[in-house]
């Protein structure tokens, strides 16, 4: 049970059986959040570093928990009061994490690749916590968990993601690791928001959300992000709620079941009607749940360059 | 070679002699407690519960039971970065606050796997004892750990294979040279 690399930065390059082993140990790992001690000694010793460019409070809280109950410590670096803002590159940035010890290095970027560079160019190991429109791996695992935690299975489920995939980073993770397991993933949204190639990866892509939705089990859906709006991809907030809400009328459409997920940060009343976000079949604080769960497994699972290892 | 230091007869006594031990022992038998160390001593703790149940006379559901994993506890992960072995169930699904907690594996060699099953109930509250019972002690400790029953000596730095019927098929222990 363990990962043959020591970095991961996408779901991309991982084949069936490494998600497999992943899908296999995240249990053992949740199972520890209903003791009164939540915390087990295996990383003890280790330093985590977080380092987000990008604004986070789930995902960054999320590993400094999973790294936390795994006894390691973990430092936040603030990036905007630390020598980056004076023009360090990202390389010396990481060789300065690593002359402190650094075991693990959780990067979220801007620009797609940036966790690759480091990953390069250090011996830590490097974990992708989103970078550009790229991959965001361990919410892609988290999303594949809950799946499989509450179907059972994976193979033949008929997932549709909904909103913007263009910008979606989530939405590449959770494509690459679902058609993998042999998952059926469709995706619909505007046409300005669906990536113009995104059939060469095995997707099915609906523009209409009523027929998209029928009989699917999993309704994966994504942040409208607001702050693009300005781009002028969609004409206004009020059509894309008309058109691509999530509601109950359309779940209806549905099979009995469907699970409803989100990665959040939710708009209500945009992208997801309110009722639906917390209807029985909304399993969006669980996905929180299983994100540290799923991050435990990670840390533990990745293989780092350890200085006392036979193999150095 | 290899020697049989336990056939299915010899295994099965062995069991019982173990079980008598902690019966004579533990005369509060609503105190006790048995959690088993995964994997062959889970299916030994099962026997044993079964054993002492029948030796103080009431149903096996009475006497609480648990099974532990010391995976994420162990002390030499930095060296098996290369293989985590495979996790499994750790369920204590009662109070371990004063009971008399009957630890069972089915081997002590360095004492190690003790130390951490300790460290995994200590952190699940503060048992009155801790008792320790292995089927066979095979010597060579690293760590000042003894068993308080056990159900064979057999000083051996030799590889030794416990096989149980719940997953083998027969009930036998093997040191293989």
């Amino acid at each position: 049970m363990s990962l043959n690399c020591k970095d991961l930065l996408g779901l991309e390059h991982l084949d069936k059986k490494d998600l497999q082993t992943i899908l296999n140990s995240v249990g053992p790992f949740k199972s520890l959040f209903t003791r009164s001690v939540k915390k087990v000694p295996t990383l003890v010793g280790k330093t985590v570093v977080t380092l987000f460019y990008e604004p986070s409070t789930r995902t960054r809280n999320s590993f400094e928990i999973a790294a936390k109950r795994l006894s390691a410590d973990v430092v936040n670096v603030a990036v905007n009061t630390s020598s980056i803002v004076k023009g360090e590159s990202l390389i010396d940035t990481g060789k300065t994490l690593e002359a402190m010890k650094a075991d693990y290095l959780i990067i979220r970027h801007s620009l797609a690749g940036a966790p690759d560079i480091l990953a390069r160019n250090l011996n830590a190991s490097i974990i992708n916590a989103g970078d550009g429109f790229h991959e965001h791996p361990t919410q892609g695992l988290l999303d594949l968990y809950t799946m499989y935690e509450k179907k059972k299975k994976i193979e033949g489920l008929r997932v549709l993601l909904v909103g913007d995939i263009l910008h979606s980073r989530v939405a590449k993770s959770n494509i690459w690791a679902m058609i993998k397991m042999g998952a059926e993933i469709a995706v619909v949204g505007p046409p300005t928001l669906i990536p113009s190639n995104i059939e060469d990866l095995g997707v099915k892509v609906y523009y209409d959300l009523n027929e998209a939705i029928k009989k699917v089990d999993v309704v994966n859906i994504l942040r409208i992000q607001l702050e693009r709006q300005q781009e002028n991809l969609f004409p206004s907030v009020h059509e894309y709620v008309e058109l691509y809400q999530v509601t109950k009328e359309r779940l209806a459409m549905a099979r009995p079941g469907v699970l409803i997920m989100h990665p959040g940060p939710m708009n209500r009343g945009i992208e997801i009607s309110s009722d639906v976000a917390d209807s029985p079949n909304a399993v969006i604080n669980e996905q929180v749940t299983n994100g540290i769960a799923v991050r435990m497994a990670v840390l533990c699972l990745l293989k780092p360059k350890r200085k006392n290892a036979s193999s150095d | 070679m290899s020697d049989i230091v336990l056939d299915s007869k010899s295994f099965k006594s062995a069991v019982n002699k173990i079980s008598k031990e902690i019966s004579d022992n533990n005369k509060n038998i609503h105190e006790v407690a048995i959690i088993g160390i995964q994997s062959k001593g889970v299916f030994l703790a099962k026997r044993i519960l079964a054993e002492i149940a029948k030796l103080a006379g009431i149903g096996m559901s009475r006497i609480p039971f648990g099974t532990l994993d010391i995976t994420l506890y162990r002390d030499d992960l930095d060296d098996l970065s290369s293989k985590i072995p495979v996790i499994k169930d750790t369920v204590i699904p009662f109070d371990t606050n004063r009971k008399n907690i009957i630890l069972i594996d089915d081997v002590i060699y360095t004492g190690r796997t003790v130390r951490a099953a300790l460290d995994v109930l200590m952190d699940f509250g503060r048992p009155k004892s801790v008792q320790l019972a292995v089927l066979i002690d095979r010597g060579f400790r690293e760590l000042p750990i003894e068993a308080k029953y056990v159900g064979i000596r057999y000083q051996s730095e030799e590889l030794v294979k416990v096989e149980c019927k719940e997953t083998d098929g027969v009930d036998r222990v093997t040191f293989i040279k």
